[in-house]
């Protein structure tokens, strides 16, 4: 039989429907690709044979269009009754009492949660997925380097075909980094398209859960079913779904799509930039109308995102004390002693730096200073977007300024690993919808991802676009030798 | 507050502030981590040369204002379930520390 793990959802369905193979021959080519592949990429967390074990590998899945087809999960989306830790210490042991609303969804849909869950930074707290209490993953593309992050386990799997497609959360590029450090499909929908219920928090006002795949089809297809309106998330919005496969027409003859000179500066690998401005030459040589656009307050992004980003965490991460959630330090004198024993040793050394940069700059005499002129700067990031919105479909630029740097490289300069986020974070910021594509190569055979972002709730210009370039070009077909 | 002030990040402020968020540090990792922090703080400082001369603050991108559902009961967690990941429990209850002597 084929190597079933290295296909698509879609393709998959279309075997699956005609019969040619049953569910159950999926889930064990996907068993045998991860014994024979993540000792080496490392993309899953506590995995043992036994978590397979209670697969249904019956040949009657619950009908659906992800029928039969298993989805590899971020350790930060709960899944009843399956370990989800965050990658931390200080959830060592918890296992949700209920199902996140995008697993719920997935199940609805016929698909099969894998059991094991990818590898991220601790609480989504990274760019390098090397701030896991179990370690870094490696990039599929060249092990000695980092697979992105946070949601590097997420985009590593279905790189290394040990997973079909895998869902990931994106607060400031934690989906579409990955995505371009291993040559995959990373999507970040416009906030409140996605429900966030059952997404351990991070940033409240930026995280977004989204796909990554391994081609724009299988994207469209895993948004269509996690989108939509849940009352179980205050901030998920009421508007209508369309039907994303609608978009996939290959057609871009006309579209109005802009290229940010703020983005094309210094700092930019000049490989990366080569093969992006390829890319754009591309997209132009397919129809598109690409004019040059100004995003004056790009600079900002990073500095608004990490007094934002940090403040919101700072808050949201006070929940684990030692309390409800099973990791506890007990030789500690008092509740305050047991809370700051459990924090201190519970989270890692990036968890600790944002959550008392976050607790700073929301503290007594520092709150205008920092974060109120943060939530100004913000509104004129997002204003910059609405005033090119007006007149473009579509924004390309490089979803990161340099392909996948060495495990190691940066893990002692926090700063320079926030910089490696610059180009994403404003869509979080904004609110916006962000996709990566695959785009080609650097010299030496690391990928290079390609971001186009869209108005709000415009999905089906990101998939229009990405598809076009996509059924135009061979990056996605390419798979790395493992 | 004057601009000299807000770059000031000392080893006391780091302390101050880890109590604040209940936090443990070793004494090794204090330097360490204030000096990462005032780089990142110092990086954070370019937000003074932004024009925001009567802009509005955003802190949330969806026209959301208050989001009400009806008062209807429905099931919830069971007190077994919401108590299964304690690491400490007391009957129906979370098991802490003394709080009072």
């Amino acid at each position: 039989m084929e190597n079933l793990h290295s296909l698509t959802a879609h393709v998959l369905t279309g075997k699956l429907g005609k019969k040619e193979i049953a569910p159950g021959d999926i889930l064990d080519s996907i068993k045998a690709r991860i014994k024979d592949v993540d000792p080496k990429v490392k993309a899953y967390v506590r995995f043992s044979d036994a978590d397979f074990a209670g697969l249904p590998s019956s040949s009657d899945p619950v009908p659906g269009p992800l029928s039969g087809i298993p989805i590899t999960i971020k350790d930060n989306i709960c899944t009843n009754g399956l370990a989800t830790q965050c990658c931390s210490r200080i959830l060592e042991g918890f296992k949700p009492p209920y199902d996140a609303t995008v697993i719920k969804k997935l199940k609805e849909a016929g698909a099969v949660i894998v059991p094991v869950k990818a590898n991220m930074d601790e609480f989504a707290f990274g760019s390098s997925c090397e701030n896991s209490c179990f370690g870094p993953s490696h990039n599929p593309w060249g092990l000695e380097r980092v697979c992105g992050g946070s949601s590097g386990g997420s985009a590593a799997s279905v790189a290394a075909d040990e997973a079909i497609a895998a869902l990931g959360s994106d607060t400031g590029g934690s989906i579409r980094q990955p995505a371009s450090f291993c040559g995959v499909v990373g999507l970040k929908p416009t906030y409140g398209r996605v429900s966030r219920y059952g997404l351990i928090a991070f940033a409240s006002s930026l995280d977004q859960i989204g796909p990554l795949t391994k081609d724009v089809e299988d994207s469209a297809k895993v948004l269509s079913v996690i989108s939509g309106h849940d009352p179980m998330d205050a901030t998920s919005a009421d508007v209508q779904v369309p039907d994303y496969s609608q978009a996939l027409s290959g057609d871009i003859k006309g579209m109005k799509i802009g290229w940010p000179k703020e983005y094309f500066v210094e700092g930019l690998d000049a490989e990366v930039k080569k093969v992006t401005l390829e890319a754009i030459e591309k997209l132009r040589s397919l129809g598109a109308q690409v004019t040059e656009i100004s995003l004056p307050n790009t600079q900002y992004a990073v500095p608004v995102y990490y007094i934002v980003a940090t403040a919101e965490a700072s808050s949201n991460l006070a929940r684990f004390d030692g309390v409800q959630y099973a990791f506890r330090k007990t030789n500690a004198e008092g509740l305050i002693g047991m809370y700051k024993a459990t924090r201190g040793e519970g989270f890692g050394d990036e968890a600790k730096r944002r959550i008392i940069l976050g607790t700073y700059v929301l503290s007594h005499g520092y709150y205008d200073a920092y974060y109120l002129r943060a939530l100004k700067v913000r509104t004129l990031i997002k204003q910059d977007f609405d005033k090119v919105f007006k007149e473009l479909d579509c924004i390309v630029t490089p979803t990161s300024p340099t392909a996948a740097f060495k495990i190691g490289e940066r893990m002692d300069d926090p700063l320079k690993m926030y910089l490696s986020d610059i180009y994403t974070i404003s869509a979080n910021l904004a609110g916006i919808p962000s996709i990566s594509i695959p785009c080609g190569f650097t010299r030496d055979s690391l990928p290079v991802g390609l971001q186009i972002l869209a108005r709000p709730f415009n999905e089906e210009a990101l998939f229009k676009a990405s598809h076009a370039y996509e059924q135009n070009t061979p990056w996605h077909t390419m798979k790395p030798k493992l | 507050m004057s601009d000299k002030e807000i770059s000031i990040i000392t080893e006391e402020n780091v302390k101050y502030v880890a109590h604040l968020a209940r936090m443990e540090l070793s004494p090794e990792r204090l330097p360490v981590l204030a000096h990462q922090l005032k780089d990142i703080l110092d990086f954070i400082d370019k937000l003074k040369e932004a024009d925001i001369t009567g802009v509005l603050p955003t802190s949330h991108i969806l026209p959301i204002q208050n989001v009400l559902r009806e008062d209807l009961f429905k099931g919830s967690l069971s007190s077994q379930d919401a108590l299964a990941n304690a690491p400490d429990k007391q009957g129906d209850f979370f098991g802490v520390p003394k709080v009072i002597e």
